[in-house]
């Protein structure tokens, strides 16, 4: 073959390469455009800040925007601090060729990749039925308390389920902190801990947000891990105790779209649903692109 | 080996250990604390995965304790074919719920699979293809575009992905190719593949670019085609990465439950027709742990499932983290 035609095959293949990226993004502007055309006409104040009516064929979703966000706001409470300081000990104390760090990071990678159905099964089993009911019995509840699906429970399993993007993000932001700044502080007398806390963490802190909004991203979209430990099929009533049931975007999209008994009265309910929850996610995705390509650049600038 | 002996008592002899002031040894005591505080920190991570294991076998460890358990479900029983009706041939059923509860899980397995061999049929060479677009071919500019709206398809949540394929893609399918089942393996499949797509395209890319430039500058400066060099130079070179990714993506598409839950039809049917509806492990476990008396032989039986998906994903992990690792040994050893 001359140099001619083999470039020509070489185009058509490199096309070929182009329209699969071309699909990847066609796919994404299909759902996007689906959503927002069948939906956007319908999230109105009233939908947003009334409880579902008529048995669900009505009303808005008040309540799965309040449960989600007290969901998420739990969760990160519980996932910052260790995933923040398991990061840290990657990459600040651990001493080099650590036989615990280089077990943490495959426990790390592994959790990454545990199925979002195993976490509610450990959820189920470790935090309601092993955690709640030692609690139970130790605080003397006669009726169960603490030994039913419950937010607080609920949030755990996400934490769980957050950690490893917790632990990978702030890691990176870590590794973005220049030493010079670790060196010139131990150098002035400060202790590790005080350079960790006044020069290195304040360093890394745009990192560590970028993490934590992909952590809150992450944990408000997953259903799975939510189905047997608190998420409520219906429930007018805001979550007020840490062991009340709760309702969630996601979890409402999918009693909406499977167990409804009148698909086609639903429908705009339950695009609108979907639209919220997308808004929800992509604009928390955005914030950490946002944050991150900032930082990056700062970082290049600096150098 | 004497004299550094010497020397080395010589010094300790001539310079004493300094004192400290007890301000400095409660900084030091304080230091070590907060030391060992963060390395405890650091167990999470492993506890929580060995914690995922434990808890999650225990409960399906009466599966093989309980003599009641061992009778209704034993090995052969979930595994084997089973004689369901007198005068039929034994077959496999998944009826957990009846007055002889039927509990192989050779139906969920086979609607695993169909799901998942459709996904990774269309999400391979699409997120493959697309990466090495990124990687090689396309202008920087629309590189630096493709990789965030890539991010935002995979930031889409699983449930958002299962509606779309159950409301959207379910319809248009069945309109296209007149299925008799409006939601099947091939509709649960796409919309798996949606989900799977943004991690192959992800790790394949990085792979691809961490080949080192020398080696296109090479095959160019050889005569060869700018796709020759993309094809027979970048890829193979970051073969391990591109495997690891495929890994990746089928250890996603194995666990994901929403998907499939909400749109493969949640028939347990053994055929090996993509047409029909399936059920898979996730979406059983799903689907039947609501419904379900805590302590039961079907409540352990969706437990002992729960283990096997936890195995499948760790096995594949594993693989995926090792060839990985040989991708960057070896690019980065040929490189220095």
């Amino acid at each position: 073959m001359t140099y001619t035609s083999r470039r020509a095959v070489g185009l058509a293949l490199t096309t070929l390469t182009g329209l699969a990226a071309f699909i990847m993004v066609a796919m994404l502007a299909l759902i996007l455009l689906d959503v927002v055309a069948n939906g956007a006409g319908h999230v109105t104040w009233e939908f947003l800040t009334q409880p579902p009516s008529d048995g669900m064929m009505g009303g808005g979703i008040f309540p799965a925007i309040v449960g989600t966000a007290a969901l998420t706001l739990l969760m990160t409470l519980a996932v910052m601090p260790v995933g923040v300081l398991t990061a840290v000990y990657l990459h600040e104390y651990a001493p080099p060729g650590s036989r615990l760090a280089r077990w943490v990071r495959v426990a790390v990678v592994n959790l990454a990749g545990v199925p979002s159905i195993v976490f509610g099964l450990f959820g189920l089993g470790f935090f309601i039925l092993f955690v709640g009911r030692g609690m139970d019995r130790m605080l003397g509840h006669e009726e169960m308390y603490w030994a039913q699906p419950g937010i607080l429970w609920a949030s755990l399993t996400l934490a769980v389920l957050t950690l490893p993007v917790v632990i990978v993000s702030t890691e990176e932001a870590l590794r973005a902190v220049p030493l010079d700044h670790r060196t010139a502080s131990l150098a002035l007398g400060a202790t590790q801990s005080q350079t960790l806390a006044r020069v290195v963490l304040p360093g890394a802190l745009p990192g560590i947000l970028t993490g934590t909004v992909l952590a809150i991203s992450r944990g408000a979209g997953e259903v799975a891990p939510i189905l047997f430990t608190g998420a409520a099929y219906f429930l007018p009533d805001l979550p007020s105790r840490l062991n009340s049931q709760f309702m969630h975007l996601g979890y409402h999209t999918y009693v909406l779209a499977t167990q409804s008994p009148d698909v086609e009265a639903t429908r705009p309910l339950l695009y609108a649903t979907v639209l919220v929850l997308l808004l929800l996610t992509f604009a928390l995705n955005l914030v950490a692109v946002i944050i991150r390509t900032r930082t990056r650049r700062k970082a290049a600038g600096a150098h | 080996m004497d004299r550094q002996a010497v020397m080395q008592q010589g010094l300790a002899e001539t310079i004493p250990v300094p004192r400290l002031s007890p301000e400095a040894r409660r900084r030091q005591l304080r230091e070590k604390a907060i030391a060992g505080f963060i390395t405890l920190m650091a167990f999470t991570g492993i506890a929580a995965l060995v914690l995922i294991l434990v808890f999650v076998a225990k409960e399906a460890l009466a599966l093989f304790t309980e003599a009641e358990a061992r009778h209704e479900a034993s090995l052969s029983k979930m595994f084997l074919p089973q004689v369901v009706r007198q005068g039929r041939p034994p077959a496999f059923v998944w009826q957990p719920v009846s007055n002889v509860p039927k509990v192989s899980m050779i139906p969920l397995f086979i609607g695993t699979l169909k799901t998942t061999a459709v996904s990774m049929l269309v999400a391979v060479p699409v997120g493959v293809f697309g990466a090495l677009y990124a990687a090689e071919f396309a202008p920087r500019r629309l590189r630096e575009l493709l990789k965030p709206v890539i991010e935002l398809l995979a930031g889409i949540p699983s449930v958002v992905l299962g509606f779309f394929a159950l409301m959207v893609m379910a319809t248009v399918l069945q309109d296209a190719f007149g299925l008799h089942t409006r939601l099947n393996a091939v509709v649960a499949g796409l919309g798996l593949a949606l989900a799977i797509v943004p991690v192959i395209f992800t790790v394949a890319e990085d792979s691809l670019t961490a080949v080192p430039r020398s080696y296109r500058e090479a095959s160019l400066a050889l005569g060869a085609t700018p796709w020759e060099t993309a094809w027979k130079v970048v890829l193979p070179a970051a073969a391990p990465g591109i495997l690891a990714a495929c890994v990746l993506g089928f250890g996603r598409a194995i666990g994901e439950t929403m998907i499939i839950l909400m749109a493969s039809g949640n028939a347990a049917i053994v055929s090996a027709n993509l047409g029909d509806s399936v059920r898979s492990l996730s979406a059983t476990i799903a689907a039947e742990m609501g419904e379900v008396v805590v302590g039961s032989t079907h409540y352990s039986i969706l437990f002992f499932i729960g283990v096997q998906l936890f195995l499948f994903t760790f096995v594949l992990n594993m693989l995926a983290s090792a060839w990985t690792k040989r991708v960057i040994k070896r690019l980065t050893g040929s490189a220095s």
